[in-house]
């Protein structure tokens, strides 16, 4: 009895907290909204070019973490078998990297990519410090999923006197293909949720952005200023919220079908 | 010839990566460190703690107050959180219907994907002027605590459902051949061998509530003080850094990097404790 109350309250509680952002959100959404610049500090205009920049901070976070992330879990998965010492210390990293909290990748990125490189406030900043945070779920997610391959496969490939780059290639690669777009969505939706680590290496400057060296506010970014700093925002910071977990629920869904597939092949493979 | 180049270049580029990803880690640490450095060797490091305020521009480095905002925060949402959190995983495992179950593991989990500038809104617009009316000014350690507990709910609910769903069944079967009521084998059996799975999941949320920034910048009030009660405001370490870096200069930034490298610290700790705990159990 007392677990069922519980549970249907916390149940009713989370209802609550989604519903007030779906209701009081949905009202805002017009293609102006998402088509328009903001005007008077966000309450009025639109979002278009808060868009705009989540988009190019995505595209370089992905652009940096996927080549990186793909080596490092190939890597883990086929050469070293976590046996090596190299792969024993990388992937001891990685989990100590996947508990550092999103400030701290702030002032990494503050320090390094705007101060120390000298990019300032900019896209390409935020960008980067976003990659350094996701690399360790995308390693884990491809990683698993090469390991999934079963070894018949490679074992049978060997005896067939393949070289390890075809049996990659054309065996390993296309049956891992769902979860490394499992893994790829994964760190898309966690760059996407993230605030904390652009405040101050992406900027909030709430212009059109018109190359990776322009500060450029995320949409995360765009809700905080909103609820925070302009009296009067939270219609606006609502929509915005909208918008954002419609993009997650979506990324989200996307993943779990892909998911889903893998385990299907995997079933295929036994 | 040319295969087996192909093959060595292949793996020179894989290793060349994991290097890479390996050492992002230890050039967090090496930064944290070297932008702390010239205000550490600058004054006595006890400053932190026992400087009378936090006037940075002038000299005073106390970050005692915000210490203790992030470990009320934290001790707090774990109060909160972390027995719901078991009862909602006993309620899956053994009280729910199967189906009801994994509905109620699948709301779970979309509420862990929740991102917490959302929580934040949630805890601005509608949580803090309901504490308001009890008790001004509505933004308080109490609304932090309440917003970061719904936070870190899902995360330890559903590690105390997997560590349960690990119990081994004979346990289980024993228990009620031996009579045991319902009750009796879930509080008696099944939660003291899962516990080692429930108290890791539970530092993992202690861990995330303590690092957490967004929610308790926008909803705890952000007044630098020791609070006298749940409904005073509160800043944090996390929110300090975040409200003051992106205008902080040489030796105010250096402190902001301390409180930085002090949390870090933290958290590593946390890790350190749950790995142990996980060593111990897979040693058994």
């Amino acid at each position: 009895m007392l677990c069922t109350g519980v549970a249907v309250g916390v149940g009713l509680f989370f209802f609550w907290l989604i519903g007030d952002i779906f209701l009081k959100g949905a009202p805002g959404i017009t293609w102006e909204f998402l088509w328009d610049e903001p005007e008077n500090a966000g309450r009025k205009g639109g979002i278009a070019p808060v868009l705009v920049s989540t988009a190019a901070i995505l595209l370089v976070t992905l652009g940096t973490a996927v080549p990186i992330g793909f080596g490092t879990a190939v890597f883990l998965a086929e050469f070293s078998q976590g046996k090596t010492t190299l792969g024993r210390m990388v992937r001891r990293a990685l989990d100590v990297l996947a508990s550092v909290p999103s400030i701290i990748f702030g002032l990494f990125g503050n320090a390094v990519f705007s101060h120390w490189m000298g990019l300032g406030f900019s896209i390409l900043s935020g960008g980067l410090t976003l990659a350094c945070m996701v690399l360790p779920i995308l390693i884990r997610t491809i990683e698993a999923g090469l390991r999934a391959v079963p070894l018949s496969t490679r074992l049978s490939a060997a005896a067939l006197g393949l070289s390890r780059v075809a049996v990659l290639r054309d065996l390993i690669f296309p049956a891992a293909v769902p979860s490394l777009a499992a893994g790829l969505l994964l760190g898309l939706g966690r760059a996407l949720s993230e605030t904390a680590a652009l405040i101050f290496t992406s900027g909030y400057v709430s212009r059109m952005p018109e190359s990776l060296l322009d500060s450029g506010r995320s949409l995360s970014v765009h809700i905080y200023d909103l609820a925070m700093n302009v009296p009067g925002g939270d219609t606006h910071a609502y929509a915005s919220a909208w918008v954002l977990i419609v993009l997650l629920f979506s990324i989200n869904g996307l993943t779990a079908l892909c998911l889903d597939h893998w385990g299907k092949t995997r079933m295929r493979g036994l | 010839m040319s295969l087996a180049r192909t093959e060595r270049m292949l793996y020179a580029g894989c290793r060349l990566a994991s290097i890479c990803s390996g050492l992002i880690v230890l050039f967090i640490g090496f930064f944290l460190f070297k932008e702390s450095l010239p205000l550490l060797l600058k004054i006595n490091p006890m400053r932190f703690l026992n400087d009378p305020g936090w006037h940075p521009t002038e000299g005073q480095f106390g970050l005692f107050p915000m210490f203790a905002g992030s470990l009320l925060i934290t001790v707090g949402a774990m109060i909160v959180a972390a027995p719901l959190g078991i009862i909602l995983a006993v309620f899956c495992r053994f009280f729910a219907p199967r189906k009801i179950a994994n509905a109620y593991q699948a709301l779970l989990s979309v509420l862990s994907g929740i991102p917490s500038v959302v929580f934040g809104l949630w805890g601005l617009v509608v949580l803090a002027p309901i504490i308001r009316h009890v008790q001004p000014p509505g933004v308080s350690l109490l609304a932090g605590v309440l917003v970061l507990a719904v936070m870190i709910l899902p995360t330890i609910a559903l590690s105390a459902n997997a560590a349960m769903t690990s119990v081994p069944f004979e346990y289980l079967q024993g228990a009620a051949a031996l009579g045991f009521s319902k009750w009796q084998r879930v509080w008696g059996v099944a939660i003291p061998a899962a516990r080692p799975g429930i108290v890791t999941g539970m530092i993992l949320g202690a861990g995330r509530a303590i690092g957490e920034t967004m929610v308790v910048l926008m909803v705890c009030g952000n007044v630098v003080q020791v609070p006298d009660s749940v409904f005073d405001p509160v800043r944090t370490l996390t929110a300090n850094i975040a409200l003051e870096m992106s205008y902080a200069l040489s030796d105010h930034r250096a402190a902001l990097f301390v409180s930085g490298l002090m949390l870090l610290f933290v958290v590593m700790g946390f890790v350190a404790i749950s790995e142990s705990i996980r060593a111990k159990v897979i040693e058994k």
